[in-house]
């Protein structure tokens, strides 16, 4: 789970990471409100998931009660790199001396941690990689061992910030480990961590992705999910216990397996469709499940033709087709439905699905021969409707 | 000859009196796996269908002889699981265990390649590993496999499935078929298994599955370049994956323009991989692949 700007300060200060004081707000009236109790000038800052938003004019400095209002209405509802803006977060203005960058994250490769931190914040830190790389301190950190107060002072030290910083930023580092690794986070990432001009070191910014594996040691986390801006085809499924992505194309996708599901999102691409969704309908394939994958996609009236790609092996392939067949009992489609069943019993289960065959129901025995199938129906009940 | 497993592994099933160990344990065993053994504390003493259950996995190897764990516990008790397997001093530990937190998976496998080198996990996440009339541990459909001389590799379970089958319907039998799983931090990679592959006398060519994320694929494509005499077919699923999304497994998120399916394809083709554009097409690719020989 991806944090907004603010929840991610909000989860830095369960960890004693300093952050500047501030409030939410989800309207013009509340963030007036707010920056009158913060105290002028003021920070209003657009909370989208998105880089960039400086640029797009989503973050402004206000002096005053008219001011924080003007920018509020601007701001929210502002479309930025197509995320709306909903909710800001009103903070007190920083006097910034100097601007940093630090982060966290597991090396994949590697399969250790990596750590990074530059003298060189406020900017997008993939440049200052590519421009400065000398400026970029990076180091390893073994996962089964600790970060030590050393280690956390040697790599402080190393981004020869500015003197005054080195102690504040050596327990802010310290304290940013433990939200990384005790906290179920990765990456945690501060950019920019600011020194200020009274010589205190915070995080300016929060960047912060949750594991949702770990969710059921974390009851904490309940206060972000509803925050979460999410599609409603997402919201859907999610209820119904669906591993569902919305995309915009007019192929309605489901299949068996999240690997099977993307493959045949790339299959139908391939033959010159395009994918309304991923959905995976994992291991099993029973008449209820089925309905309601078919009850999600329905709701999707980009949704020209529907693709169920069904790989029988524990599952067995008669099984699938006899809860297909009850799912189309409970589900009233709009669009016209491509089954292909291969694996375990695939013949039998081909063999139930034909005494249902029409031209709204069409089965075929290869992905390819599916997809080409289901794009051609979605091309013409566009021409055809 | 197979990799990892064959009918000298003798099976501890770790989670053996949940309903799911049951149902694989149970089922593997009746493909002729060797299960010799099932751990539960709060169980030690009784049985499943005659398959003793231990409190540890150090007494089913004192016991029993068991050589390979195949853990299937809920996600909270899975690293201490893998943990207990080594100590109790399996070599070989599958793990299907889904939503481990990744920073459990980042400090098991330190501590494994720390504290025990000469132990391997496959997994977490991952279907399992099958070597067709030899031994099934796992979730592979073995139904559709048939003995022989293809080794494959895949991060994906269905996808390895349906390569099985691709195969097995062009009469190519599988030396063994290896699911690594889709999460951040795999025990086992696609380098591991094409050395082992290379390595097998019994394996005359592979098909490798690898997906969107990470850069595993390109690895696996320099070694393949450097190393491998044995052809490789290739899939490489996500390529119409959209940035930032996650697909369903924790490892399939395309971050920047690392871990597209694009660089994946590149790296592999000019590594002399045959890359397939569907998985129907694996079946042609590797018929191609070993009459080319």
């Amino acid at each position: 789970m991806d944090l907004f700007e603010y929840q991610g300060k909000q989860y830095f200060a369960r960890y004693d990471i300093p952050v500047p004081s501030g409030e939410v707000a989800n309207t013009v009236d509340e963030a007036v409100a707010a920056a009158d109790k913060i105290g002028y000038p003021v920070v209003i800052k657009a909370q989208v998931q998105v880089g960039g938003r400086g640029k797009a004019g989503g973050i402004q400095i206000a002096n005053n009660a008219a001011e924080a209002r003007k920018h509020a209405t601007n701001i929210l509802g502002m479309n930025i790199k197509g995320h709306i803006v909903l909710r800001l977060w009103v903070e007190s203005a920083s006097d910034i001396a100097e601007e940093y960058y630090v982060s966290f994250t597991l090396d994949r490769s590697a399969k250790q941690y990596l750590g990074m931190i530059s003298a060189k914040g406020g900017v997008e830190i993939e440049q200052v990689a590519k421009e400065d790389p000398a400026a970029l301190h990076i180091i390893h950190i073994d996962p089964a061992g600790d970060f030590t107060p050393e280690a956390a002072r040697a790599f402080v030290e190393a981004a020869h910030l500015n003197p005054k910083a080195v102690d504040s930023a050596i327990f802010l580092v310290e304290k940013l480990y433990n939200a990384f690794v005790e906290g179920d986070a990765d990456p945690v990432e501060i950019n920019p961590l600011i020194l200020s001009k009274d010589g205190r070191v915070y995080a300016l910014d929060a960047k912060v992705s949750l594991d949702d594996s770990a969710a059921f040691r974390h009851p904490e986390w309940a206060q972000f999910e509803s925050a979460e801006a999410v599609d409603e085809r997402e919201r859907l499924a999610k209820e119904k216990g669906l591993q569902y992505i919305g995309l915009d194309g007019s192929v309605g996708i489901i299949a068996n397996g999240a690997g099977l599901a993307m493959s045949t999102l790339d299959t139908v691409k391939q033959v010159g469709g395009s994918a309304a969704n991923f959905l995976d309908i994992g291991g099993g394939a029973n008449a209820e499940v089925v309905t309601n994958a078919l009850t999600v996609i329905n709701t999707d009236h980009n949704v020209k033709a529907i693709l169920i790609n069904i790989f029988g092996g524990i599952t067995r392939g008669d099984e699938v087709a006899r809860g297909i067949v009850e799912a189309l009992q409970n589900v009233d489609l709009h669009a016209p439905l491509v089954i292909r069943i291969d694996g375990t019993n695939s013949t039998e289960g081909r063999a139930i699905l034909k005494q249902y065959e029409s031209d709204r129901l069409i089965s075929a025995t290869t992905m390819l021969e599916a997809a080409q199938k289901a794009v051609a129906l979605a091309g013409a009940s566009v021409g055809g409707n | 000859m197979a990799i990892f497993a064959d009918e000298n592994s003798k099976v501890v099933v770790q989670g053996l009196t949940g309903s799911q160990g049951r149902f694989y344990g149970l089922r593997n065993r009746a493909y002729g796996t060797k299960v010799v053994a099932g751990t539960n504390p709060k169980k030690a003493g009784t049985d499943v269908e005659g398959i003793p259950v231990y409190a540890t996995v150090a007494e089913a190897v004192e016991k029993e002889g068991a050589n390979t764990a195949f853990i299937i516990v809920p996600a909270a008790g899975a690293a201490d699981a893998i943990l207990q397997a080594a100590e109790g001093g399996i070599p070989f530990i599958v793990c299907v265990t889904e939503h481990i937190p990744m920073h459990d998976q980042a400090r098991v496998y330190n501590v494994l390649k720390e504290q025990y080198p000469g132990v391997r996990l496959l997994g977490p996440n991952c279907a399992g590993i099958l070597s067709p009339g030899k031994c099934n541990i796992g979730f592979n459909p073995a139904e559709v496999s048939m003995p022989g001389h293809v080794g494959i590799v895949s991060r994906s379970g269905t996808l390895a499935y349906q390569s099985i089958y691709e195969m097995t319907q062009k009469g190519i039998g599988q030396s063994t078929a290896v699911g690594i799983g889709g999460d951040p931090v795999p025990g086992t990679s696609f380098i591991d298994c094409l050395q082992a592959f290379q390595a097998d006398p019994e394996t005359e060519a592979v098909v490798m599955i690898g997906e969107i994320g990470g850069t595993q694929e390109e690895e696996a494509a320099d070694y393949i370049k450097a190393e491998m005499t044995k052809p490789v077919v290739a899939y490489i699923a996500g390529v119409t994956a959209p940035p930032g999304k996650k697909m369903g497994h924790a490892g399939a998120i395309v971050s920047g323009n690392r871990g597209t399916a694009q660089a994946k394809i590149e790296a592999l083709r000019s590594a002399g991989a045959r890359v397939a554009l569907n998985p129907t097409q694996l079946g042609d690719l590797m018929v191609e692949a070993l009459a080319a020989r």
